[in-house]
């Protein structure tokens, strides 16, 4: 599914170059449930933006599904984000004047979906969260955790190839980031592959494959046997 | 431009208009000044312009008089000083040499300008009223109207010297009783009986004249005041298309000619030209409305640049929602559409609701001067084509517009937007 060879990411900040991603060589089948790991500043997010071709790279290879991702532009960039990607953000980035069930809608509105259908789906999305009843309420009056599960609707209710999550539980209380988890591994079951970045050992242990980025490179990789919720 | 059709764009719209409510009514009021500024000064110019064409209705809009005054400068041996008598003679030696005339009546008065009017007696009432000496072609320049029933003095009243008038609606008031026809009725002006042949509608027009005038034959009035073929003024109106200043001088210098006046008086001859002061107003009113044109332009302009400054403070607050909806799998054409429509939306709806307001406003006016008959104001429409090139405008400035903010937008990188702090 992901095919990383040899990946080389650089910030240049004036005459400064920061050398992130230092040579990554990584690769997730399909249905794959991964954490990525690392100190603070190792390059996780970086790594998965580039996955998630918010970011370029500079050297190396990404392959998306056997398509070579590459120096898109932004349009190509958008639609295979659109298509094959599902986004999930430590801080949930919903709209905030917007519904949850708008919310989740907007996905689908940019693939151009007919309306009656684009609510239709949205609100079964909702309804596999758990959060059917929610659907008119703007993120300002729900919790944490079922922010994060409007997200994840949001981010699957495109059918994306892949969903790529960074820190989804970082704003959450342990409880919370459980059922957050829990409802990743379900989605995972069904077949999703899954990408994880966290940085507590506890969430990692629910994955099924911990990968570990140090200084940008790959210092550890490993199958876990999975903390089922 | 799907987006027009979707809700979530209009969503959109609402969203972030609602967002910014304060702000953005008050670049509204902007664009809505502009507008109402535009169409309530075209309108009121408009209003004018009916207005002195309706004030200016009696009388053939490109009608000239001129009459005899003392010259200045001595010529041919003549001295300065020396009173000109316009002539009936005159009449022909004009016509020939100057084809931009249509009609010319050579007219005589008494009781106004100084000189006693005729005393007019009908059984035991009596009056005092100004006593005109008309050619048939008078009522052809002054559009002043003979009511039903009655006629205008015609040639034959003209071959034999009859002694008929046509009397003025007040002189009609005050010497016939209420409800009595006048016509074919007998009065005496100076002692002599003439016979009403009409009655004239006195519109105000140019200068001189009065609801009391009575007019009767030139030829009818040479023999009751003794006035030979001495003419008081010449009255004339031009063919439609002629420059009457143009039209002025050359009758001034066929009068000169005739009457032996220097070239370069200026005094020897005395002339209004009802033309030039209708062309003056006309100008005045269009200036008016090149005015209203100017202002109201730039109005908007001001306004619609407001609600430029106004996205481009919402797209920097929105850097974030952008990133979002890019990460999602916004275009870049998805995101510049959603916001060019945003500041064209904004604008029109300003537009629209500032047309409202001037048309109520226009329409008040109106409403207020509709009785004041002296008050030149008359339906102050604005041509809809002006409505429609000032939507027009503003859609277009709006698009403009709303480029520099959708441009903005079009920079923000989903990355850059979306990096947690
Ligand atoms: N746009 C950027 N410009 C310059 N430097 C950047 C940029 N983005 C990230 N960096 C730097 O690259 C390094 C890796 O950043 P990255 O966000 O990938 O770390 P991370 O592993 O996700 O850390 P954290 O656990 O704190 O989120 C950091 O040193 C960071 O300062
Ligand atoms: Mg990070």
């Amino acid at each position: 599914m992901i095919n990383i060879k040899d990946l080389h990411k650089s910030y240049k900040m004036g005459s400064n170059s920061l050398h992130v991603l230092k040579g990554i060589n990584f690769s997730v089948k399909e249905g794959e449930l991964v954490a990525i790991m690392g100190s603070s500043g190792s390059g996780k997010s970086t790594l998965l933006n580039i996955i998630g071709m918010l970011d370029n790279y500079d050297k190396g290879s990404y392959e998306l599904d056997d398509i070579l991702i590459k120096d898109l532009n932004e349009t190509k960039a958008a639609n295979y984000r659109n298509k094959f990607l599902g986004f999930v953000f430590q801080s949930f980035n919903l709209i905030n004047y917007k519904s949850a069930v708008d919310n989740v809608i907007l996905p689908l509105y940019y693939q151009g979906i007919k309306r009656k259908e684009r609510e239709k789906t949205a609100l079964d999305y909702l309804d596999n969260v758990g959060l059917k009843n929610w659907a008119s309420h703007l993120p300002s009056e729900l919790s944490g955790g079922q922010k994060q599960r409007v997200a994840i609707a949001r981010a699957m209710v495109s059918k994306p190839k892949v969903l790529l999550a960074d820190e989804p539980t970082g704003a959450l209380d342990s409880n919370t980031s459980s059922e957050v988890m829990s409802l990743i591994q379900k989605i995972n079951n069904s077949g999703k592959t899954i990408l994880v970045v966290t940085h507590e050992e506890d969430i990692a242990k629910m994955c099924k494959r911990i990968v570990k980025l140090k200084d940008g490179v790959i210092v550890e990789d490993k199958k876990i046997k999975q903390k089922v919720l | 431009m799907k987006e027009l059709f979707e809700k979530d764009t209009w969503q959109e719209i609402f969203g972030s208009i609602s967002k910014n409510r304060v702000r953005t009514v008050i670049t509204m009021i902007g664009v809505l000044w502009g507008i109402f500024i535009y169409i309530t000064l075209s309108g009121t110019a408009k209003g004018l312009d009916n207005g002195f064409e309706k004030a200016f209705a009696s009388i053939s809009s490109n009608s000239l008089f001129v009459w005899g005054q003392y010259t200045s400068l001595p010529y041919k041996g003549y001295k300065a000083r020396r009173g000109i008598r316009l002539k009936v003679g005159d009449v022909e030696i004009i016509k020939k040499r100057v084809p931009e005339i249509e009609f010319i009546a050579p007219r005589n008065v008494r009781g106004v300008f100084g000189s006693s009017g005729g005393n007019v007696v009908r059984g035991s009432k009596t009056g005092t009223y100004a006593i005109y000496g008309e050619y048939p072609e008078y009522i052809k320049i002054a559009t002043s109207k003979v009511y039903d029933g009655g006629r205008f003095i015609n040639e034959n009243d003209m071959t034999f010297s009859r002694k008929v008038c046509v009397i003025g609606e007040r002189t009609l008031k005050e010497l016939f009783e209420k409800g009595e026809k006048p016509i074919g009725k007998f009065i005496s002006i100076n002692s002599i009986t003439f016979k009403v042949i009409g009655v004239h509608k006195f519109v105000q027009g140019g200068g001189f004249g009065d609801d009391g005038d009575i007019y009767i034959p030139f030829v009818t009035f040479k023999d009751l005041f003794n006035s030979g073929d001495n003419v008081g003024f010449f009255m004339m109106s031009a063919y439609k298309d002629a420059d009457v200043v143009k039209v002025e001088k050359e009758v001034k210098s066929v009068l000169k000619d005739i009457h032996n006046i220097n070239p370069d008086d200026e005094e020897g001859l005395g002339a209004f030209n009802l033309g030039k002061v209708f062309n003056d107003t006309l100008n005045f009113v269009n200036g008016l409305s090149f005015l209203s044109l100017i202002v109201g332009l730039v109005t908007i302009l001001a306004g619609v640049i407001g609600i430029g400054n106004i996205l481009l403070i919402s797209v920097n607050e929105r850097t974030k929602e952008i990133g979002i909806r890019r990460a999602l799998g916004a275009t870049p054409r998805q995101v510049r559409n959603q916001i060019l429509i945003e500041s064209i939306f904004l604008t029109l709806i300003a537009g629209i609701i500032g047309i409202i307001l001037a048309t109520i406003v226009l329409f008040s006016i109106n409403y207020g001067t509709k009785d004041l008959t002296d008050f030149p104001y008359t339906n102050p429409t604005v041509p809809l084509r002006f409505i429609f090139g000032a939507l027009f405008l503003m859609i277009s400035l709006g698009c403009l517009i709303g480029m520099i903010p959708a441009q903005k937008a079009l920079k923000i990188r989903p990355i850059e937007a979306l990096r947690e702090e």
